[in-house]
């Protein structure tokens, strides 16, 4: 896009003073206070900010669809001269799809399940009578085989859930092109998807708002992405915009602190990465082709089907080390964490733990040796009895293994201070604490059993970038302070980057790539790592390089 | 539990029900001090008018048995029985219901085709059956009416730890090495807690109803005047006194209304896809 022309065109969609007021009793009085902003034509606008800020509220006054709790107290949104905000819903209606598209979050519930895709489609063009007759069917084809869908012919014919999240979120984007909209609008429309297929669906998008030069608000919460495909950025805090400006400019040389936290707190690699020389510690876990095969029963009509979760994988972990298990969705590294914990059954192998294995150990003769492996959990508004206080659930475990309650309690007041909470937070019920302050609880109810060796399951993947941040670094003092071993479960790899001595790369149930962190990410071998980290979101920009810049 | 009590006092049916049930528990603990009388003793003429005589309101029956006495007695018996047979309802339908649901598999089968057994037989038939069998009395009664309602609450059960065994605050449990009884008690039942108690309050509507059932049936036990027995004994009589019958029909149906509406309140106060936003 040329930058000259888009400068001096008016703005396709402005926003103005927009205030939308939360319901009395709320943490804060607005949703989004005095939101201003332009999107010009052909420009891709990212939107970013944390839970909460305002962003997805943002989008949905845009398209009329704020709930009836939410009601729009001041301001304008003025598209082709007229304000949105005092349309009525009729006019709306025309407004919507065709002049202005928009595609969600969840690709799964996006889309209606019993509905053919090319349907699905055809319906929005329907809507707004657009390509009577047979040119409809024509259109249909055009648009799956514009967004990248192979055979469009026999995939229009397909139901949803016959395909991948991806395609899902193909079908997606098509209906919401149908009508060729000046303005798209993508909620996080990536944030579902596997690290792949998201840079698919980024490349597409650019490569739509090039050719039909319409102005797309892209809202995210990953800097990486916007890296990737902003040209400018406006960022929110607590539905507040707090700086906006270029992407060069906001990604290099923030200017409010709020942005200058949040790109300090995206993870990252460090360079002075731990030296490769070879570790001597001991081997705490030592992990021998372990296997684990899911098989969906065999009813009368039903075929048996086979799954191999996890196929043969082998690995060690050291004390006061870090093993990090990345892969995509259903690549089985969930899988390994439950087996490693017996919360699952295994079908081969030997988990050998400090000598002995502990596979074919029942669950009974595996209680006693429990308290040494400890798990933290993936989500922290489930992973916490809502119904037990947190000091009760910090103590049922030493409780379990024998030790006093008294020595018990003395014990969680002490780690609830170690993990950087309130001792106050002993006598209080989980629904009082945020989701950072829940995965302390959980760490805390981990160390409370004085273990050797600690799963993590996606442990910081529920949480916001800066909440992230203090999480991982909590979770590295303490592993450095008590020397542990950790194998540390996540999908995102900047993340493993950040906290791993080793990661393995897993693929459909196999090891593909091992070794340490300089070597997976500068010179890897295999060639689905290979592709793995060339999808990583925002590689040719460093957030090192703006902090440095700042100091 | 202001909270419950708020969203609870919210519902107004759920209120008016809350009063009769007051209303029916206090004849059923105060009868035997305002009818010093039993009730099966023939106090008056027979065939007694409603509002005839100051001394018996609500008139006597063919026997000359004062209605009221009849009425608060039964009121007695219906709660009694109603609530009993359900506490022992529930108590074994958690028993088979969590064990099934918890260990899953082999267990998982063979207590589901066992319940499957006892639910593909009409309730009230077999209620009969068993009652006719073990000679009418109070405890057979309650017990046959036991037998014939746990099924509801071990599948209910079962399937609220199917999907709480699942929840993360259980793995965690058992990675803290907590036994399987103290998991099963302290961490999943608690939280299956709502809907057992929203099960629990309607069933012992259909426990009162049951029970009078039977006893209309002539299979009440002969020392206590319940409301099924009056109806029972009054059928003979339709025609010529129609109140003797329909005074203790009213009793039933406003006694089960109640905990009908009690119970409809209690889900919707315990329910929390239908809690407001931010509470």
């Amino acid at each position: 896009m040329s930058v000259q022309t888009t400068q001096t065109a008016p703005p396709l969609l402005r926003i103005e003073q927009l205030t939308v007021a939360l319901p009395a009793g709320s943490d804060r009085p607005h949703a989004v206070k005095d939101l201003s902003f332009d999107l010009r034509a052909g420009e891709i606008l990212c939107i970013v900010g944390e839970s909460g800020s305002g962003k997805s509220i943002s989008a949905n006054a845009i398209m009329g669809l704020l709930p009836n709790y939410l009601k729009p107290q001041a301001g304008r949104i003025l598209f082709q001269g007229r304000d949105l905000l005092q349309l009525r819903e009729d006019e709306l209606l025309a407004l919507r799809g065709k002049d202005i598209g928009m595609v969600f979050q969840e690709p799964m519930s996006a889309l209606n399940p019993l509905m053919r895709v090319g349907e699905q489609i055809a319906e929005v063009l329907a809507v707004h009578g657009a390509y009577p007759g047979p040119a409809r069917q024509q259109r249909v084809l055009e648009l799956l085989h514009f967004v990248g869908l192979p055979d469009p012919a026999t995939l229009k014919d397909a139901y949803p859930f016959r395909l991948s999240g991806g395609q899902r979120q193909r079908v997606m984007i098509a209906m919401a092109l149908a009508l060729e909209p000046s303005i798209l609008i993508a909620d996080e429309p990536t944030t579902a998807l596997d690290v792949t297929t998201q840079a698919q669906i980024l490349a597409l998008i650019k490569r739509i708002q090039a050719s039909m030069g319409m102005g797309v608000m892209f809202i995210t919460h990953d800097f990486g992405v916007v890296a990737d495909i902003a040209d400018r950025v406006a960022v929110m805090e607590k539905g507040v915009l707090v700086e906006q400006g270029p992407a060069e400019q906001v990604l290099n040389r923030p200017q409010h602190p709020y942005t200058q936290r949040l790109i300090a707190a995206v993870p990252h690699r460090d360079n002075d990465s731990p030296a490769e020389e070879a570790p001597t510690d001991p081997v705490v876990l030592e992990v021998k082709d372990l296997r684990k095969t899911y098989v969906t029963e065999r009813g009368l009509f039903v075929r048996k089907r086979v799954v191999h979760a996890v196929d043969g994988v082998s690995f060690q972990v050291r004390r006061g080390q870090t093993l990090g298990i990345v892969g995509e969705s259903g690549s089985g590294k969930s899988t390994i964490g439950k087996c490693l914990l017996r919360l699952t059954d295994i079908d081969g192998g030997q988990l050998v733990f400090n000598g002995t294995d502990i596979a074919p150990l029942s669950q009974a003769q595996f209680r006693p040796m429990r308290q040494q492996l400890q798990m933290i959990f993936q989500d922290p508004f489930a992973s916490l009895n809502p119904r037990h206080t947190v000091g009760r659930s910090i103590t049922d475990g030493p409780v379990a293994n024998g030790v006093p309650y008294a020595e018990a309690e003395r014990k969680a007041r002490e780690l609830l201070r170690l993990v950087e909470l309130d001792e106050s937070a002993f006598d209080r019920y989980p629904n009082a604490f945020s989701g950072g302050q829940r995965q302390r609880i959980g760490i805390a109810r981990a160390l409370a059993l004085e273990p050797q060796l600690l799963v993590a399951d996606e442990s910081v993947s529920a949480l916001d970038v800066s909440v992230q941040a203090q999480v991982l670094k909590l979770l590295q003092d303490i592993q450095q302070r008590l020397n542990l071993a950790m194998i540390f479960i996540t999908h995102d790899l900047r993340v493993a980057a950040q906290v791993c001595h080793q990661i393995v790369v897993m693929h459909k149930g196999r090891i593909v790539e091992h070794g340490t962190p300089a070597h997976v990410f500068d010179r890897p071998q295999n060639e689905y790592t290979q592709r793995l980290i060339a999808a990583i979101p925002g590689k040719h920009w460093s957030p090192v390089g703006a902090s440095v810049a700042l100091t | 539990m202001k909270k419950f009590m708020h969203r609870f006092a919210a519902n107004r049916g759920a209120l008016v029900g809350l009063a009769i049930l007051c209303l029916v528990i206090l004849t059923a603990l105060l009868c035997s001090v305002w009818y010093e009388e039993s009730p099966w003793s023939m106090v008056a003429e027979p065939l007694l008018k409603p509002l005839s005589n100051s001394d018996y309101p609500l008139g006597t029956d063919m026997l000359g048995r004062d209605l009221g006495a009849g009425l608060a007695y039964g009121a007695r018996v219906s709660l009694m029985v109603g609530v009993v047979s359900t506490l022992v309802a529930v108590v074994f339908g958690i028993l088979i219901g969590a064990l099934a649901g918890f260990y899953g598999g082999r267990i998982d089968d063979l207590l589901m085709r066992f319940t499957e057994f006892f639910q593909t037989i009409p309730q009230l038939a077999m209620a009969v059956v068993l009652v006719a069998i073990f000679t009418p009395s109070i405890y057979s009664i309650v017990g046959a009416i036991a037998i014939v309602s746990w099924p509801p609450v071990a599948r209910l059960v079962r399937s609220e730890f199917l999907s709480l065994k699942q929840r993360e605050f259980v793995q965690a449990a058992l990675v803290i090495g907590q036994k399987p009884a103290r998991i099963i008690f302290t961490q999943i039942l608690p939280n299956a807690m709502s809907p057992i108690i929203v099960t629990a309050s309607l069933m012992i509507a259909t426990a009162i109803l049951t029970e009078s059932s039977l006893s209309f049936l002539g299979l009440g036990d002969r020392n206590l005047m319940s409301w099924g027995f009056m109806i029972g004994a009054a059928r003979t009589m339709l025609r010529e006194a129609p109140l003797m019958s329909v005074l203790p029909g009213i009793a039933i149906l406003l006694t089960v209304l109640a905990i009908n509406l009690i119970g409809e309140g209690l889900n919707d106060a315990m329910n929390p896809q239908l809690r407001k936003r931010g509470e």
